[in-house]
């Protein structure tokens, strides 16, 4: 794209509202605008939700509840905080938060990548089914719960229940972890991994060390049923 | 589902408009909690040897002025009352507890909503919107402030069951969640002799820290007991004579925002309550720990 084109819509919150915003950029599939900077999100809840083209996005300030939630193909970032639920059912495509993010984010995504530069807070990774979620500071507790898919890399410590009934999500934490969910344990790094986190540490930009993290994943005796665990229903 | 804002002020220059921006921020959490709403200000405290009270009528014509008469009869002094809609704040020449106790006992049509030094709570059904402008709240100065809009899951919608909930003389509590263990509790919580005016949840949420603080927990111990004796979701802001405190239960059900400016501290359910605050973008923003206690008091800022 030459750089005549580049040029950047810019959305006021204060004088747009969520469903125009989010119209318009459900609208810029092809042909429409693709450089996007939406001003004073001021906490407001779903912007930018379904999004579904590979628009760029700016966004100046802390967001509300669900941004980016069931996003395809755009690159979001967040210049601030984020409330509850970001990037929910992503599908494809990055969203990165340069603050922390309430709970619940990446909760049941299915492809893409997020990256929160801050804290998450409880239930990151809730049921995630294939995306890819790189926290650089802590998860808060059950982050991870139900996850199915993907890889969940935290660089600072993990809360309680950890991973709790867990299926096949890769789980890769620097820092310690209070407690570990049922049916989740420790297993080792083996080559397949160091390389699945060198290339997802990348991505999301971190300088991190992969052998400084251990993985977390399914012990597979509660998904799986064995008659050997009937006393533990 | 229901929404919570408190604001306190770090400048005296701030405590001008406080009422202004405590307004804002419940107008940003009516949706939570379109059901009522209501407010508790820490403001004008009463001259030494003297205590307030705020007053809740029914009785939109209820003659207020009679009513400070007797009171100025029956303890001396003579301020007028202050009215604001079906709320009157009066100044009493007494201590707080015999004050509130001579309205109980010879007005039993009123409700003693507050009683303190500086406390005046106004609550009321209906929309939160309307009750910011019927109370008049954007003149309030103040120190600090609590405010709550309801959805209503637990109780009926009436003024009386709104929050906030006195909890003692210049305290009292905003909940967002509810309490399963609420009957069983009240029960011995009356047996303990703690009065427990309506069947709402959240009341008895502040009745137990009435008690446990009666039993002389300090605050902080008062709500890290709550955490074992109270079952349900939770995230709960205490208002104090010099400042408030806020917790979540252990597993987050509810969700809570802190902010801290140089001019103030603010709490609320979500980031679009404090987003109206001046100074907000620069402010520092974090989520508070579940089943951790925070308290701001005037001291520590």
């Amino acid at each position: 794209m030459g750089t005549a084109e580049q040029t950047v819509e810019v959305v006021d919150l204060t004088e747009t509202t969520i469903r125009e915003l989010n119209q318009r950029l459900h609208d810029a599939t092809d042909g429409g605008p693709q450089n996007w900077r939406i001003t004073h999100p001021n906490g407001l809840h779903a912007i930018g939700a379904g999004i579904n083209a590979p628009l760029e996005i700016d966004i100046d300030g802390h967001v509300g509840y669900y941004c980016a939630g069931m996003n395809k193909e755009a690159n979001v970032r967040i210049h601030g905080s984020a409330g509850v639920g970001l990037a929910e059912n992503i599908m494809s495509g990055t969203v990165i938060v340069d603050g922390d993010t309430s709970q619940s984010a990446g909760a049941t995504g299915r492809g893409g990548l997020v990256v929160v530069r801050g804290n998450a807070a409880a239930r990151c990774g809730i049921s995630m089914k294939g995306v890819n979620i790189v926290v650089e500071g802590n998860v808060g507790h059950l982050s991870g719960f139900m996850a199915q898919k993907g890889a969940l890399v935290v660089c600072g410590d993990a809360g309680e229940a950890l991973g709790d009934s867990i299926y096949e999500t890769h789980i890769y934490v620097r820092g310690s972890v209070t407690e570990l969910g049922a049916d989740c344990i420790e297993k080792d790094l083996k080559e397949f991994h160091t390389a699945e986190l060198s290339g997802l540490l990348a991505e999301a930009g971190v300088d991190a060390n992969p052998s400084d993290f251990k993985r977390y994943g399914s012990a597979r005796k509660l998904y799986n049923f064995s008659i050997d665990n009937a006393d533990a229903y | 589902m229901c929404g919570i804002a408190g604001l306190f002020s770090k400048s005296s220059s701030f405590e001008e408009r406080l009422g202004d921006h405590l307004s804002d921020m419940l107008i940003q959490m009516a949706d939570r909690g379109p059901d009522s709403a209501g407010v508790a200000f820490y403001r004008n405290p009463a001259p030494v040897g003297s205590s307030k009270l705020t007053l809740f009528s029914p009785d939109e014509g209820y003659d207020w002025e009679l009513l400070a008469g007797e009171l100025s009869g029956a303890f001396g002094g003579g301020n007028g009352p202050e009215v604001r809609a079906s709320h009157a704040v009066i100044v009493v020449q007494t201590d707080a507890d015999d004050a509130g106790r001579w309205v109980i006992d010879n007005h039993p049509e009123l409700r003693v909503m507050s009683a303190g030094e500086t406390i005046e709570i106004y609550k009321e059904k209906g929309d939160p919107r309307e009750f910011v402008e019927r109370f008049g709240l954007r003149e309030l100065s103040a120190t600090h402030a609590l405010g709550h809009t309801r959805m209503a899951t637990e109780s009926i919608v009436t003024t009386e069951h709104s929050h906030p909930f006195s909890t003692g003389l210049d305290l009292c509590l905003v909940h967002n969640g509810s309490l399963c263990n609420h009957n069983r509790l009240r029960e011995e919580l009356r047996r303990e002799g703690i009065t427990i005016q309506t069947d709402n949840d959240s009341e008895v949420a502040a009745a137990y820290l009435t008690w446990k603080m009666r039993e002389g927990a300090s605050l902080t111990e008062a709500l890290e007991s709550a955490l074992d004796d109270l079952d349900g979701f939770f995230t709960f802001a205490v208002g104090t004579a010099d400042g408030f405190a806020v917790l979540r239960d252990p597993i987050a059900c509810k969700p809570a925002v802190m902010s801290e400016s140089d001019d103030w501290v603010a709490m609320a359910s979500e980031y679009r309550a404090i987003a109206v605050l001046p100074g907000a973008e620069d402010a520092r923003v974090w989520e508070p720990d579940p089943g951790q206690v925070y308290i701001w008091e005037k001291e520590k800022v």
